[in-house]
């Protein structure tokens, strides 16, 4: 190729790739820039403390917000314990090339990849239908009790989601504490599970925070797996038990969005919503990334 | 070795009763640890079990085998009489109908759209991150690519349904306004950043001798990053391709919210369509529970699975290899 027209070569795909990448950006600006548009005038605190009226085409989203809430509260008590531990055994006791620690690395890796709507499958077939009904049949139950689509049933499939994200971002932070610490731990005499709770545990917390930050966050935001394990259309009331039934943010834009009889009334309200579980994501990712950074930041001073 | 093996045997020293019990203490505790870490593994196992056991009744019992036989579900059925035979998801009906070929159709048609769209913008992104961005600029560049990852995929279906829709309509004339393409577009939003980490991870793994390299040989850096980079990290941007593929497959509300579900067998992409996995989610709502209609919705479940399964382990193999590949050579 002569000199020239290897420049205009070049010239071309670097600037090829630069629009692709100019493209992702401009994507994400173009939806932020129409809910902030659409949603920021409906925004206000009555919005936001008051549950929906007028066949939800009024009112506000308190129950839902406080649905979300409740919802990845649970799941996160569910997933950190297991998830951790998981972790843990991964990075800390497992020898890398053993066939267990390879088994459970590549479940997780699938898990990971699993459609969100099986896990909504699995939520139903295995916590209400299997778990639920033993349950009503051990305590007793004649009518429904634990066997139908409630708050803790969705909050322990959303668990299962999440545990992909809470192993890999807390191996990375098992990986970030220096080894010189675990080894100076046990040449004093400590074992490898008191080394485990007083030297590795609290050098990975900021990293395991991250984890539990993302994990709320991905799970704030998925409908398809609470669809039928608990989600509810229309609830003014909050949830005031395990097995009650809860309103959630993305269920109800879900609703708002394809089932709302008059759209022209509901656009208001539904980019408010979108808004406030937009804002909801991100702030939470914020979070995360803030206390990546800062400790990566930490680690490298350190060494 | 050898010095180990021809040093004499020492004796163990007598353990105190303590030491004993903190010792078993310790056993215990990793036993525990291990234990939890079957978690992941027994979760995978369950689900495909309780799914697939929702889904038996389609085999066991009679009445189910009746209505939903395999070749119901695959082979070209007579729908009225008269007609040439056809395929129709129709499962709630006097005669149900219960081909899965237009939900298959469905399924490939959004994630083909998303897939043309997605992968060039990925895989060149990743490119301009990974090679010819200046460092200020892949520093903002990849954060937005996370923030485009953390939008719920609600949020996208909302976004494609309210203004991709009317945009797409009013520019290509389509006949019905919500169809293949825009719930491929929608699609393609919520795959491009998994594709965009996973080959910007595979191109930043290749060592920088192979680009000092080539540059040294008198290559400009486009050739470098075209002709040796690329091909060095293919495999892991196989991989990625491999990854959006399946989270196309398996994507439920955008498809759910975008795509007008309806299962029509045609080719043509600005026709509606009903996906495998908006199909769950749209009738399990009114499903009778434990009926043919029921089954068929987890044996969906099962092929999601099965699918996606497959997919990751390929997915896992191509990344391992790109590692490999990459160590081997610069070693």
């Amino acid at each position: 190729m002569k000199h020239a027209t290897r420049k205009v070569v070049g010239l071309s795909l670097v600037s090829l790739t630069g629009l692709a990448a100019f493209v992702m950006v401009a994507m994400l600006a173009l939806i932020l820039l129409d809910v902030l548009r659409g949603g920021w005038s409906h925004l206000s605190w009555q919005f936001l403390s008051q549950a929906p009226s007028d066949g939800m085409m009024g009112g506000g989203i308190f129950p839902a917000l406080f649905g979300t809430a409740a919802l990845t509260l649970l799941m996160t008590l569910a997933v950190m314990p297991v998830g951790v531990l998981t972790a843990v055994y991964l990075h800390e006791y497992a020898r890398p090339t053993s066939f267990l620690a390879r088994a459970v690395r590549v479940a997780v890796a699938n898990l990971a990849g699993v459609p969100s709507i099986v896990f909504g499958l699995f939520g139903l077939g295995f916590f209400i239908l299997f778990v639920g009904k033993g349950l009503d049949h051990a305590l007793g139950y004649e009518e429904l009790h634990w066997a139908q689509p409630g708050i803790l049933w969705a909050s322990l499939t959303l668990a299962v989601l999440t545990l992909p994200v809470v192993i890999v971002s807390t191996e990375e932070a098992l990986r970030a504490v220096p080894q010189e610490q675990r080894t100076a731990s046990l040449a004093l005499g400590a074992t490898q599970s008191q080394t485990l709770a007083r030297v590795v545990l609290p050098g990975a917390l900021p990293g395991i925070l991250t984890g539990a930050v993302l994990a709320v966050s991905r799970g704030a935001g998925e409908v398809a797996p609470i669809l039928f394990t608990g989600a509810a259309y229309f609830l003014p009331d909050l949830p005031t038990s395990l097995n009650s039934q809860f309103m959630h943010l993305g269920y109800h834009t879900y609703v708002l969005a394809t089932q709302s009889p008059d759209v022209e009334a509901t656009r208001p309200l539904l980019y408010a919503t979108v808004l406030v579980l937009l804002l909801l994501t991100f702030a939470l990712n914020l979070v995360a990334v803030v206390i990546r950074t800062r400790t990566r930041r930490k680690a490298a001073a350190g060494h | 070795m050898q010095e180990q093996d021809l040093a004499p045997p020492v004796a163990l020293p007598m353990l105190s009763p303590a030491a004993r019990r903190r010792q078993l203490k310790e056993k215990a505790i990793a036993a525990l640890i291990t234990a939890v870490a079957f978690t992941g593994i027994a979760a995978l196992v369950l689900i495909l079990v309780f799914v697939a056991k929702e889904a038996l009744t389609l085999v066991t019992d009679a009445a189910a085998r009746e209505e939903a036989s395999f070749s119901k579900m695959f082979l070209p059925q007579m729908v009225r009489k008269g007609k040439p035979l056809g395929y129709v998801w129709q499962p709630v009906s006097g005669v149900p109908k219960v081909s899965m070929i237009p939900l298959f159709i469905g399924t490939l048609k959004t994630t083909a759209v998303s897939m043309l769209v997605a992968v060039p913008l990925g895989i060149f992104g990743a490119l301009f991150a990974a090679e010819f961005a200046p460092r200020r600029l892949r520093e903002i560049l990849k954060p937005t690519i996370e923030l485009l990852a953390g939008i719920p995929s609600v949020v996208l279906g909302f976004f494609a349904l309210m203004v991709m829709a009317s945009f797409l309509q009013e520019t290509f004339g389509f006949t019905s306004r919500l169809n293949a393409v825009v719930a491929g577009l929608g699609l393609a939003l919520a795959i491009v950043p998994v594709i965009f980490t996973v080959t910007e991870d595979a191109l930043t793994a290749v060592p920088r001798s192979y680009r000092e390299a080539s540059l040294a040989l008198g290559a400009t850096p486009w050739e470098t990053a075209w002709k040796v980079v690329l091909p060095a990290a293919a495999p892991g941007i196989l991989a990625a391709c491999v990854l959006g593929f399946g989270r196309a497959i398996g994507e439920t509300m955008i498809v759910l919210m975008a795509s007008g579900n309806a299962a029509i067998v045609s080719w043509n992409l600005g026709d509606s369509v009903r996906s495998l996995s908006a199909t769950i989610a749209a009738e399990m709502g009114e499903v009778v529970v434990g009926s043919p209609h029921y089954a068929l919705l987890f044996f969906i479940g099962v092929e999601l699975f099965l699918f996606t399964f497959v997919l990751n382990m390929l997915a896992g193999v191509w990344t391992k290899k790109v590692i490999q590949r990459l160590k081997g050579g610069a070693g």
